[in-house]
């Protein structure tokens, strides 16, 4: 098994139970997965691949993958800003697929 | 003729990619610049220009002539393309 596959299968077992599903799209996952390694090689943790972290914790800690924002926009939108994690209506397409817009305030944005 | 397009991405997010192939789709040419590989003086200065356009500095911001489009939004897109 690959670290990617890993990584999925532990998220999955993790997250599922807490009604938050894995986008079926498996590519757009792994990808997304993808960049979840890469940041954490980069600043020592998992920060949102769809966002810019400024690699200081304390100011990244609310863009930590699953992000502050994930629950208010799956339950607005049915997706979270990435488009990796979405409920299961969204997945099975009973809901729109509509662009998930920044919900991080201003303030937090580190630049 | 078509207007010029700048495109900021990130090189670790989705939508960002599904931006790129949409005006790959297009058959647009645009610049692109993946902020997050750039060095850190670059990348302030990139940011500085981006906040300009889009103060929320979210990815991807596309810039269409004077239009700024935050996110995949294809009509948006498309419009300010006249397409």
């Amino acid at each position: 098994m690959t670290e990617i596959e890993k990584l999925y299968e532990m998220l999955r077992k993790l997250q599922e139970p807490k009604g938050y599903f894995f986008n079926v799209d498996k590519e757009i996952v792994f990808d997304l997965l993808n960049g979840l390694l890469v940041n954490k090689m980069r600043y020592g943790y998992m920060s949102c691949p769809c966002r810019l972290a400024k690699g200081e914790l304390e100011k990244d800690r609310d863009i930590l993958c699953p992000c502050d924002y994930r629950k208010p926009d799956v339950e607005e939108y049915g997706s979270c800003y990435c488009n990796l994690y979405v409920s299961k209506e969204w997945n099975e397409e009973k809901i729109p697929h509509v662009y998930v817009p920044e919900r991080r305030p201003p303030e937090k944005i580190p630049f | 003729m078509q207007p010029p397009i700048i495109l900021y991405t990130l090189s670790t997010c989705r939508v960002c990619k599904a931006t790129k192939k949409l005006l790959d789709k297009l058959a647009v040419t645009y610049e692109c610049t993946d902020v997050d590989l750039l060095k850190t003086e670059e990348q302030n200065a990139i940011l500085e220009k981006i906040k300009t356009a889009n103060p929320r500095g979210a990815f991807p911001t596309v810039i269409i002539g004077d239009t700024v489009i935050v996110g995949l939004q294809e009509e948006e897109i498309r419009k300010a393309l006249g397409l």
